[in-house]
């Protein structure tokens, strides 16, 4: 069978999907980066593999995530693309009528709205990850509980206690501070889960217009807790995609099947054997052209260098042919 | 007396001419480089903008090169960069440096006290030759807006991008060199000429108009390269703000050119009708002529902290719904994350284009 492949490789999970020729979902996989992206796209490629237990036909492959330009590297890629974007497409094909994503995922969030299918207007946290995945991670292992019973046990609580959401730092303060007065543990954390919020929609949101029907997705919007504070504060009711942890996969495959299928071009894909069977290495060096001492990076499989990125005037990027992006 | 100034994006260019034009000895600070970043911000307050970081760094890097004499631009109103001046003296003072720092300001009324303070830190100079110095500069400035422009419409349209940036960043560098003016006209005439043999994309680009504070706009290191990072998505970028419209409107009293302040002020006014310190008034009124020159969309600039800008921003809003062009709003301070910058210009690029696309399908 045939397939498009689209891949959001992000700070915290690095995802995969396989769509079919109709755009229907036929795998989805949803992997931990854990600090390496090579490692991370090749055992999920080789996952993919095994689970499917064919030789799969790979007609386009869309890459997104901030390792998006590794993913092309390493795989590939027909399209590279920014989250926004493919959050976007994604988001709109299952819910054509949505005005409002409301996307967290492991270290950045966003919001982007939406006018008749089209990005009219988005926004992504600056300079602070508070409320992101890595905080709620970070706030459960100090809790001794799984991330996974954060949410069901918030939604135990039956009066939220009042966090500071305005910083991460203050938040787990509060946090630490109410949970020595005494206060119940689901209370803490749909406070938290309430003070998250807030923190969204003053430093993301901010003032933008949040209209119906809205999307929650990323990996946070597993949090029950989470969406229950959102619909609490906004309130409206709030939907969740059937597949909201790899809707930024999702948007990159549809995005490279619109772009083959538009140009009539073949895939860029590099096949089995040079994902699986090569060793892929990063190094860095200091280039000492002009007192810009940029950091560049070299990716190497083998012997081969496969590209050059990191410095500001293009000289060792260019070296290698250029591709576009957008 | 060896003199040295602070960079601001290619400004340098015009300030040196003037200098050795007064018979200075010019000592220019070294290119702004990752370590002139490190060594303004170990110096100056955290919460100060970057501006004050980077010309701190300047004067540091320029006085252990051995410059005894700094000039800077003073300035007033609510932005802090009027200050500037006096808190770098006292913190170089502090560090143990020796040296006299002359401030230009904005003359209350008469262009001449300009040439008065000019012909004043010059050696033995009479006031016509003040006047020639400055009408040098001004002739170079003029010269090197005019292959900025150029770059701007040649780059997005470029296939071949790095090969439209060697050829400016060459010329530029070449100009920076001669005090001569016939060298600096043929200089200016192959760069033209070859920047017009470039083969360019079928396509017409998105049009962006960049607004903001001046500092940020202007100068590369501030903003991390934004113009060329966008012109290599090939989107055209339109600057609000060149060094020469606000010498003439600020220093010169629109004596040298004909200014289009009064427009601006015009079309600022339905949203702001107040001076809120640096540009905050010019990014809300060039937003303004951007929508209604039909602009694909504005990217607005400013260092972290700015004041006037955070205004501007919250007044943006309301200019992008009413007028209807998209504006992003990005602040730039010392980190290394250009890849977050990167994703905002594209998915914002992306957005634009889409958003066209679409706008054509209809009609």
């Amino acid at each position: 069978m045939s397939y498009y492949l689209g891949v959001d490789i992000g700070s915290v999970s690095s995802n995969f999907v396989l769509i079919d020729e109709k755009q229907q979902l036929q795998e989805k996989l949803y992997l931990r980066t854990e600090g390496n992206p090579v490692r991370a796209i090749k055992n999920g490629y080789k996952e993919l593999l095994e689970k499917r237990r064919e030789k799969l036909d790979i007609k386009g492959i869309g890459a997104t995530g901030s390792g998006r330009h590794l993913a092309d590297i390493i795989l590939g890629a027909d399209v590279v693309k920014n989250e926004i974007t493919a959050h976007a497409v994604a988001a709109s094909w299952f819910y054509p009528e949505v005005r409002t994503i409301i996307e967290i995922g492991g270290q950045d969030s966003k919001i982007i709205l939406l006018q008749g299918g089209v990005v009219s207007d988005f926004a992504m946290n600056t300079v602070c990850a508070a409320g992101t995945g890595s905080f709620l991670d970070q706030q459960a292992s100090r809790l001794n509980m799984s991330i996974y019973d954060f949410g069901p046990t918030a939604l135990k609580s039956k009066q939220a206690v009042r966090i500071a959401g305005r910083c991460g730092v203050f938040a787990e303060s509060d946090m630490i501070h109410k949970q020595q007065m005494g206060y119940p543990i689901e209370d803490i954390l749909m406070g938290l889960c309430e003070a998250l919020v807030r923190n969204y929609l003053n430093n993301v949101g901010k003032g933008k217009k949040i209209e119906a029907p809205i999307i929650f997705q990323g990996g946070v919007a597993a949090n029950a807790g989470l969406k229950k504070a959102f619909e609490k504060i906004l309130q409206t009711p709030i939907m969740i995609p059937p597949h909201y942890d790899v809707m930024g996969a999702i948007g990159a495959a549809i995005l490279a099947r619109e772009y083959i299928e538009d140009q009539g071009v073949n895939t860029a894909f590099k096949g089995d054997s040079f994902i699986i069977e090569g060793q892929f290495k990063s190094s860095s060096f200091e280039c000492k052209g002009c007192p810009n001492l940029c950091e560049v990076v070299c990716i190497k499989r083998e012997q081969e260098i496969l590209a050059y990125w990191g410095d500001r005037c293009q000289k060792w990027e260019s070296s290698l042919g250029h591709k576009e992006v957008g | 007396m060896k003199i040295t100034y602070p960079h601001m994006g290619n400004a340098c260019i015009a300030i040196e001419a003037m200098l050795q034009k007064l018979k200075l000895e010019v000592i220019p600070p070294p290119p702004i480089s990752k370590k002139t970043l490190e060594i303004g911000t170990k110096h100056c307050p955290e919460f100060a903008c970057m501006p004050l970081k980077i010309t701190m760094g300047n004067f540091i890097e320029a006085l252990d090169l051995g410059a005894d004499t700094i000039l800077m631009a003073g300035g007033w109103g609510p932005c802090r960069f009027g200050y500037y001046a006096q808190v770098e003296r006292d913190i170089l003072a502090d560090l143990g440096y020796k040296f006299d720092m002359v401030i230009l300001e904005a003359p209350d009324s008469r262009v001449s006290e300009l040439f008065r303070q000019l012909q004043a830190l010059g050696q033995n100079v009479s006031i016509v030759e003040a006047f020639k110095a400055l009408k040098f500069a001004w002739y170079k400035l003029q010269v090197v807006e005019e292959l900025e422009k150029k770059l701007a419409y040649v780059h997005p349209r470029a296939l071949d991008k790095r090969k439209a940036e060697n050829i400016y960043d060459l010329a530029l560098e070449k100009i920076k060199a001669t005090q001569d003016k016939e060298e600096i006209d043929k200089l200016f005439h192959t760069c033209l000429a070859s920047l017009d043999q470039i083969a360019l994309r079928a396509e017409e680009p998105l049009r962006i108009g960049l607004v903001g504070e001046i500092y940020t706009v202007l100068e590369p290191m501030a903003n991390y390269n934004l113009i060329r990072s966008l012109g290599r998505l090939n989107v055209e970028v339109d600057n609000s703000i060149y060094i020469s419209d606000w010498l003439n409107d600020h220093l010169l009293g629109g004596l040298v050119k004909k200014s289009h302040r009064r427009q601006l002020l015009k079309c600022a006014a339905p949203y702001l009708n107040y001076f809120v310190g640096g540009h905050g008034l010019e990014t809300v009124g060039s937003t303004v002529i951007y929508a209604r020159q039909s602009y694909d969309g504005v990217i607005h600039l400013g260092p972290l902290t700015c004041m006037p800008e955070i205004v501007a921003q919250s007044v943006l809003k309301r200019v992008s719904s009413e007028e209807g062009i998209p504006c992003m709003t990005l602040y730039f301070d010392e980190h290394a994350g250009v890849a977050g910058i990167q994703t905002r210009l594209e998915a914002f690029t992306d957005m634009l284009k889409r958003k066209k696309a679409r706008r054509a399908a209809i009609h």
